[in-house]
Parts: C-alpha cells; structure tokens; sequence
C-alpha cells in the first residue's frame, strides 16, 4: 500500500498539473457563473414578461441537464454551429454556462427574501438601473447568499471531474492516468480525493471571512 | 404657472389599485418653509398619495409639480425615463416608516451614498456635510456603526439625515415613528421639530396629533382618498370643518384618553 503511495509520489508533476488545471478552471468558472448569474438574476426579476420568460427558460433547462450531458452537447455541439474551441476552453464554457443558471437562481432566491424598503429607499434616492443594482440590492444579496454561493462553488469544482470525458488534463483525468499506467487505482484516486478536498477547504474559508462580514451587519 | 415661492403642486391626483380607488382628485400645494401634516384614519391614501409625489407609485391622473417642473411626465407627454425621475427624485427627499436603511453600509456610507453616487459630488465635501449632518442628529459616535446595530429611533434620525444629505427642495415624512416605541417616539420628533423651525419645506404623514398641532404649519385632512380639509392647525384641531375630520379628531382624543387611563 505505501508502495503505491510512492507510485503516486513518482507521478507528482502530472498530478500537480491536474490539480493546477482543476483549481484554475474551477476559479475562473466559479467567477464567470456568478458574474453571468449578476446579468440573469436581474432578467429572471424582470417585468417585462418577455425577459423573465427567456431567463426562466434558460435556468430552469441548465437544471434539468445532467451536467456530464451537458459537457457532451458543447463538446460536440459548438463545431457544429462552427464554434472551434480547446478541449480546456470547451470545458471552462461548460463549466460556466451551466453553473450560471445555478448562481442565477440562487441570487434570485436571495432577492425575493429581501426587504423591499431598502430597495425602494434606493429608488426614492436617484438610484435606478444598473447603479441600482450594483449599489444597493446586490451587496445585501451577495451576503446572505455567501454560503449558499460558496456550496454551488464547491459543486463546481466536483463537476469539473466529469471533464475528464473530454480529454481535459484536469486532476480526475490526471489520477485516472496513473492508476491505467501503474495500475494503483486506491492510491491514485484517494490522493485525487484529498487534494478535491483541500480545495474546497479554501471555499470553506471564503464563505467564513463573508460570513464575519454579513455578522457584523446582522 | 407655479409662484416663485410653491415647492410642490399636487393637482388632481387620482390612484387605484384594482378596483379600489385609493386617491381621487387630490389637489393641494406646499410652499416653501412649510410643514404641512397629512392626517387621517388608516387607509384614506395618505401614505399612496406621498409616494406618488416622488412617483414611488405611478399616478393614475393628475399633475404633481417640483418647482414648476412636472414630475414623471415629460414635455412629450409622455413617461419621464428612469434617468430623468431619478434626477428629480435627487431633489425630494424621504424618510421611511421602517427606517429602509441601507443594511450593508455603516452610518456614515448611508449618508454619503446617494449624495456621492447619485449626485456625484465631491466626496470630501459629502463627507463634511454629512459628518455635520450627524451631529445634528446627535449620533455622530455612531458614524461607524452598521444600521442593524442601532434602536429604533437612532435609525430614523440616520434616516433623516440620510434624506437631509442629498439637499432636498422637499422632504416626505412616511409615518416616521409608527413603527416606533413609544418611549422612542420623542427623540424623533425633537429632530423633525427642529426641521420645522429652519424652514425646510416638509409634508409629513403621520398619526402624532400633538406634533401636527405644534408643529404644523398647515394640515391636510384625507378620508376615503379624498383631501376633505386643509387648514391651520388651531383652526383644524379646535373648530373642524367637516364632520369626517370631527368623528377622526373625537375618536382620536378618546383612544389618548383611553391611553392615559
């Protein structure tokens, strides 16, 4: 057993940049959902019909796709409407669509649970638009909704395995590489799973340091 | 048209939501340096006819005036945009039954908000106006406290302040202490006494039949979403035109009476 740990020690660099290509991808999935989930929230609040419609249909469609199919229709469907991306870049689009409709719906969420009167003081004061929502309703949603953010993060970066499928070097495929070429699939997946779970640790860490901040408003 | 001296000229103003008719035909105007009270019983509009002012809610009809500039409508005729009510808006200030501050700003960043983002002036002077601002209030050690951290009446006074910030041509008072406690209710209203006495134009709904005699300049009595009476207040509270006003100041005068006992 301690023998294939150091199988997986000798194969350190190919797993380092599994793990970097995972966090990376992550990272910048987690930023880009939740900054397409600031453009859908306020689409799906939207009063014309016709708006709230199309962002309704969009979110409530991404739910109900299994992700790992999902990953399936971009990698194949973005050539045939003649879209060439990377594998890394086919990954990272999936990644971020899919989630978006997720960060959407969770700030939407948080939005209705809101006190309107803050709102309305907001637009009694020249605020309106996007400087009204910037300013005014989305720094109290971002906060009371850090944890359940900071959880879709955390779904993200487990997702981001499923990505294995189409040949991204992510830490899934990196570990899936080592135990076909020496054949230690325990050590190999095991060490996978620790190194998933310190990065979801971070989060963990983030959504505390947003926590304290949302207390002290509280 | 308006007089140098008319802040606010409502004329005609009409709402409904659904089938009820929450304002029909409300005219009435403010001139400068008033406070004018709007009293009456729960549910005669007092509250839907403030918002309309600001245009929080949209008039079904009618014309509202700020200093001679029609507020919602365009010269079209048509409906202002977003961009152009907002900059109105900036001109009325206003003053929330539950306070409506803004939970993730300290004080001080409540002050300053709209001033600095809305009206984008220069930070350094908002900030030494509102710190000024504060201590008029009397809350200037709490500059840096989160709102959530304050009482009742320390919220509302942040609250004035806030609306005093950007400068207003006029303030709406939206029943600012009903969501008070009583023992609360005073510390306010030494605030908007004060107001009154420096001549800010203010309209003011609200149920403190006391601060209204003292303090009005002039009362407007609404029933049924209609402007029954106006009037001064010693003319309103000792001899009241109207029989509506006369069951509200009796009933009034009872439920204190019932109170004291």
């Amino acid at each position: 057993m301690i023998h294939d740990f150091g199988i997986v020690w000798s194969e350190r660099a190919l797993l380092l940049s599994g793990f970097a290509n995972t966090a990376i991808l992550s990272a910048l999935a987690a930023v880009a959902a939740l900054l397409l989930g600031f453009g859908l929230a306020p689409a799906l609040m939207s009063k014309q019909p016709a708006v709230a419609w199309i962002a309704r249909f969009f979110v409530d469609g991404m739910r109900c796709v299994p992700f790992l199919l999902f990953a399936y229709i971009v990698y194949y469907g973005f050539p045939t409407f003649g879209v060439r991306l990377d594998n890394w870049t086919t990954g990272l689009a999936a990644l971020t669509i899919y989630n978006a409709a997720y960060m959407a719906e969770i700030l939407r969420g948080a939005w209705v649970a809101q006190p309107r009167e803050p709102i309305e003081a907001g637009i009694a004061f020249g605020f309106s638009e996007i400087r009204l929502f910037r300013r005014i309703i989305l720094p109290p949603l971002l906060l009371s909704a850090g944890p359940v953010i900071g959880n879709q993060m955390i779904q993200i970066i487990k997702d981001s395995a499923f990505l294995t499928i189409i040949a991204l070097p992510e830490l899934t495929h990196a570990a899936s590489s080592i135990q076909s070429r020496h054949y230690v699939p325990f050590a190999a997946f095991i060490t996978a799973v620790f190194l998933y779970w310190g990065l979801c640790l971070v989060i963990e860490a983030g959504v505390g340091s947003v926590g304290r901040v949302a207390d002290a408003r509280r | 048209m308006a007089t140098s001296d008319k802040v606010l000229d409502v004329a005609g103003v009409s709402k409904r939501f659904g089938d009820l008719e929450v304002l029909s035909d409300v005219s009435f105007t403010v001139d400068k340096g008033e406070t004018v009270c709007v009293l009456g019983p729960s549910g005669s509009g007092k509250s839907t006819l403030l918002r309309c002012i600001n245009w929080l809610e949209q008039p079904d009809a009618g014309q509202i005036y700020l200093n001679g500039t029609r507020v919602g409508i365009n010269s079209a005729g048509t409906v202002m945009s977003d961009r152009d009510l907002s900059a109105i808006r900036t001109r009325i200030g206003m003053v929330f039954q539950h306070f409506a501050l803004w939970p993730h700003l300290t004080v001080l960043q409540n002050l300053m908000e709209a001033p600095v983002q809305v009206q984008r002036r220069p930070k350094a002077e908002v900030r030494d106006e509102a710190l000024a601002l504060l201590a008029k209030v009397g809350l200037s050690e709490k500059r840096d406290a989160f709102p959530a951290k304050l009482s009742g009446g320390q919220k509302q006074r942040v609250g004035i302040a806030r609306a005093l910030a950007m400068r207003p041509d006029l303030l709406l008072f939206d029943e600012p202490t009903s969501a008070l406690d009583p023992e609360l209710v005073g510390e306010v209203l030494v605030v908007m006494r004060e107001l009154a006495r420096e001549g800010m134009t203010m309209v003011i709904v609200t149920h403190e039949m006391g601060f209204a005699r003292e303090a009005a300049t002039r009362v407007l009595f609404m029933d049924h979403g209609r402007a029954v009476e106006t009037g001064s207040p010693q003319q309103f509270f000792s001899n009241p035109e109207t029989e509506r006003a006369q069951q509200f100041l009796q009933r009034y005068a009872g439920d204190t009476a019932a109170m004291r006992r």
